[in-house]
């Protein structure tokens, strides 16, 4: 069975008809979609970063501009739900051509352009002077959309997607270019590897999943603020949960969600009090002892981890 | 083919700049199908940066460089190892996370060879990299790396390929097994530029060496014949060795 294969049938697809059955069984719908949307995230991070190794600290800009987008096509052209997503998506795209100058620059500097372009965005929504079009500050209300089991669906659809995506690129020749061009740019391009079209395309791919992200999150809260959609946790938590399971594999986003976001949940319910410190002390442990991820207890036995 | 045969590289009145800096200085020289021509010159003299304006690594600020005919100054690389341009480096930057097999994978699916691209497994044993194939890149020593290197160029199927320094750091024995490759690739009618500062090696395996020095041809002919020549003895040992 070829390697793609193995990994659609047996990581793909029982994550997806998991969280698919789970609502059936388990109450907290809306920590189930937390779950969806924070592993469709992480995986959209393991395309830039663990890929191409742009850290994209603005992250959240995709996702909130998708939210925003959806809402608009929502509230000013009535656009059915389901278009509505497909068009948070493009406009995922489209912010991330608009941003494709910043892959000019790398480590820290892109990283911190990159949340300096997602604050700017935001200010941008939220400017009362664009009320009429944003709702500006006061936030959007989409009640006419509001139907969280759909959203859930595309949301479990989204994921599929994106896994399918890193699956490819787990596989194919044009990711090992993408790892390429992230290892050494200029040997990579002696390999005839185009750099500069591989970082856009693996950017745009990347925008496009938040994109399309923040626009079925916008469709299941359906009632938000411009701080909720560009909320800087969105991007620390997605980089965090990759980095936590280890990226450039397809299950180390995957672990890092299920664990790190379920251990900040069982914190929050349990001990809130103690939950900044716990957290923080996991991280920094992180980054001292595993800093290419859990997957690499793994990897450092000699195993292959897909 | 023989030395003699017309020249697929023509570079002619060469300039680089690095600020006010003339790293070439109106460079001129040629290479053929199946000739193996040596850059030689103290550091600094401009070697490096005549392959990696060559290879497209600099746009060039002055003069022509000719491949095949047509006018390659400034092409993107990439653009150019599809053409059939391909260099080592003097420092071999693998893929380092990737494995041994994986960097020459890329080079295979993304060079475009013109011919049929040759067989991994036979590139491998070529240049003993067989049994670290599935062995990150990071694992192999500095000599392993340079083989790397040069495998990753030859899947790409060069017809012109820039050697920087590729025998520094090898053992004798080494040296004559990469010798022989050298001139099979010539034989098979690539034309190879060799930048190198062991001389002996140079002398082995070049037709013609070209010294160079502040960017500037100051010989041409054979390395025998430049060793007696007052210039290039005063730039490699100083005015007062000079006859």
């Amino acid at each position: 069975m070829p390697s793609a294969l193995r990994h659609l049938l047996f990581i793909m697809a029982p994550l997806v008809v998991v969280l698919a059955v789970l609502p059936g069984v388990y109450q907290n719908h809306l920590l189930l979609f937390n779950f969806v949307i924070f592993l469709i995230l992480a995986q959209g991070v393991n395309i830039i970063y663990g890929f191409t190794g742009y850290l994209p600290f603005g992250y959240v800009g995709f996702f909130g501009a998708g939210a925003y987008g959806f809402a608009i096509m929502v509230m000013h052209l009535q656009a059915p739900a389901v278009v509505a997503v497909v068009v948070a998506g493009l406009v995922g795209v489209a912010l991330g051509l608009l941003l494709t100058p910043l892959l000019r620059l790398s480590g820290a500097y892109f990283a911190i352009a990159n949340l300096a372009a997602s604050l700017a965005v935001l200010h941008l929504v939220a400017n009362p002077a664009l009320e009429s079009i944003t709702k500006g500050p006061y936030g959007v209300s989409l009640t006419g959309t509001f139907n969280p089991n759909s959203a859930y669906i595309a949301a479990l659809v989204v994921l599929a997607l994106t896994l399918a995506g890193v699956v490819y690129l787990k596989n194919s020749s044009f990711g090992l270019a993408l790892q390429a061009v992230r290892e050494d740019s200029v040997s990579a391009a002696m390999s005839g590897v185009s750099v500069v079209k591989m970082r856009v395309i693996a950017w745009l791919a990347s925008a496009l999943v938040a994109g399309l992200a923040g626009g079925i999150y916008a469709w299941y809260v359906s009632v938000f603020y411009p701080d909720n959609v560009f909320s800087g946790d969105f991007s620390i938590f997605a980089i965090v949960f990759a980095l936590f399971g280890g990226v450039a594999t397809i299950t180390g986003p995957i672990v890092g969600v299920i664990i790190l976001y379920g251990i900040y949940n069982v914190i929050g319910f349990t001990t809130p009090q103690y939950f900044q410190l716990i957290y923080g002390l996991l991280i920094m442990g992180l980054v001292l002892f595993l800093p290419a991820g859990l997957v690499s207890l793994a990897t450092r036995r000699g195993w292959h981890v897909p | 083919m023989s030395p003699e045969a017309k020249p697929i590289l023509n570079v002619s009145k060469l300039v680089k700049r690095f600020g006010g800096f003339y790293a070439l200085d109106g460079l001129s020289f040629h290479v053929a199908p199946g000739e193996i021509l040596g850059l030689v010159g103290p550091n600094g003299s401009g070697k490096t940066t005549a392959i990696n304006v060559i290879s497209g690594l600099y746009a060039p600020d002055g003069g022509e460089v000719a491949f095949d005919g047509q006018q390659i100054g400034g092409i993107a690389s990439h653009r150019l190892v599809h053409r059939g341009i391909n260099r080592t480096f003097q420092v071999p930057k693998p893929f380092m996370s990737l494995t041994v097999r994986e960097n020459i994978k890329v080079a295979l699916s993304y060079g475009r060879a013109m011919v049929a691209p040759p067989a991994i497994n036979e590139l491998l044993e070529q240049y003993r990299l067989a049994e670290f194939a599935e062995r990150p890149a990071s694992e192999l020593n500095s000599a392993q790396q340079k083989m790397l290197d040069l495998t990753r160029a030859l899947a790409t199927r060069p017809r012109l390929l820039l050697l920087d320094e590729l025998a520094a750091g090898l053992n004798p024995a080494e040296l004559d097994w990469i010798a022989g490759h050298i001139k099979a690739l010539a034989a098979s009618g690539v034309a190879i530029i060799v930048v190198e500062h062991l001389m002996g090696f140079i002398e082995h395996i070049t037709d013609r060496v070209i010294v160079l020095n502040a960017g500037k041809e100051i010989f041409e002919g054979k390395l025998a014949a430049a060793v007696k020549e007052p210039q290039v003895i005063e730039v490699f040992l100083g005015g007062e060795h000079a006859a």
